[in-house]
């Protein structure tokens, strides 16, 4: 599998292996945080940065630390580790350096720790089993596939706010059926770039 | 404080549900939907790790200092989940393959957190392994009826058994992950409107 070009995987990973819209990934914070773009924006962003470069360290740990003391089982927890360890570290840099950002961005990344998709993405990277620059580029490709999805999603919410839904179905029900209906959309992509 | 077991059974799976009301966790287990087996299997450890992992929190909710309590929680979380991950590998391998990293992010699943986090810490140990146990139980039920309905439309069959005739023609959508939204907006659909009539 190592032959895939890092620019056909970063491609793919955002149209034809959507992170939520195909491999479910991130649900919570996508159903929870859709209700306004501004929002939905930020945490976008925040899962791209944070996305990349997670991937890129625990592929690094996993390859030179995990595998060669034959420490596979400890993956999950390690990944983990690693990930809230660089979320803590980073909310404090954007602290003490720009207060500006960390109001926009600084409640979002607590919760980052604990969104299914970056995890997700290094255990994805795992499995398939790609080299650094693959990874860095699958990371990416996956956030900014999450950020697209996360915005579309805010974008057609805030417009149908002011309709008549039947009472059951308002909040999460038609949140669903609108990204089923994404999902849908993004079944035309599929074929265009392989990825496994 | 300590409420009835019965009453917790009655909060967690009916009133409360995780899904429905709280629409939390369905990220790790609806993408496995499209097989009812692997739905069962992946329900199964989601259960025991929420209320094994609730279990334990509550018996070291004295001991657990508030600032580093979360990450003590994400400790007994995935102290479960690799276990119950090193169970499949050897045992059932091949669900295990089909599963693929999905079983590692039932550490990320915000019930299991959201458990510990809201009841285990504040609650006796029995009391909270029952939250914990029917919480997993509640979501399995939702989770089930959406496999069963997208393996039944979808492969025309019931943990692999063939049900309909050679005639039927498979829904495809139903083997795609859109369909897996769509029936669980139905889902929801149907137990608010009766939620709503029976206040």
């Amino acid at each position: 599998m190592g032959e895939i070009s890092p620019f056909v995987l970063f491609l793919g990973s955002i149209f034809t292996g959507n992170m939520v819209l195909s491999y479910f990934l991130g649900m919570c914070s996508f159903i929870s945080v859709s209700k306004e773009i501004k929002t939905a924006n930020g945490l976008g962003m925040a899962v791209i940065f944070v996305m990349t470069v997670t991937t890129a360290i625990n592929h690094v740990v996993y390859h030179n630390l995990l595998v060669p003391f034959g420490l596979e089982y400890l993956t999950y927890i390690v990944f983990i580790i690693v990930i809230a360890a660089f979320v803590q570290v980073l909310e404090m840099i954007i602290d003490r350096f720009s207060p500006t950002l960390y109001m926009n961005l600084g409640i979002f990344l607590p919760l980052i720790t604990v969104n299914c998709a970056i995890l997700g993405i290094a255990l994805f990277m795992v499995v398939r089993n790609y080299g650094l620059i693959q990874s860095i580029f699958f990371g990416l490709g996956s956030g900014v596939g999450w950020w697209l999805a996360i915005v579309a999603l805010a974008a057609i919410r805030m417009r149908i706010r002011e309709q008549d839904i039947p009472v059951p179905l308002r909040g999460a029900g038609i949140t669903l059926i609108i990204i089923g209906i994404m999902a849908l959309a993004f079944i035309g992509f599929s074929g265009v770039f392989k990825l496994q | 404080m300590n409420e009835k077991a019965g009453n917790v059974f009655r909060r967690t799976i009916f009133f409360e549900n995780p899904v429905i009301i709280q629409i939390l966790g369905i990220c790790s287990t609806l993408a496995v939907t499209n097989k009812l087996l692997n739905t069962l299997i992946m329900c199964i450890g989601l259960t025991l790790t929420t209320a094994l992992s609730s279990l334990s929190v509550s018996l070291m909710r004295k001991a657990i200092p508030r600032k580093v309590r979360m990450i003590v929680e994400v400790f007994v979380i995935a102290f479960y989940v690799i276990i119950f991950d090193l169970f499949l590998k050897a045992y059932l391998p091949e669900i295990s393959v089909a599963l693929g990293p999905y079983v590692g992010l039932i550490i990320t699943n915000c019930i299991v957190m959201g458990r510990t986090e809201a009841y285990a810490l504040a609650n006796s140990p029995t009391i909270s392994f029952l939250d914990g146990l029917g919480s997993g139980l509640g979501y399995s039920l939702i989770l089930l009826i959406v496999a069963t309905i997208r393996e039944i439309l979808g492969f025309g069959s019931l943990f692999g058994f063939r049900i309909f005739g050679e005639n039927f023609v498979n829904w495809t959508i139903m083997v795609m992950p859109a369909s897996a939204f769509f029936v669980l907006a139905v889902i929801l659909w149907i137990f608010k409107a009766m939620m709503i009539k029976k206040r």
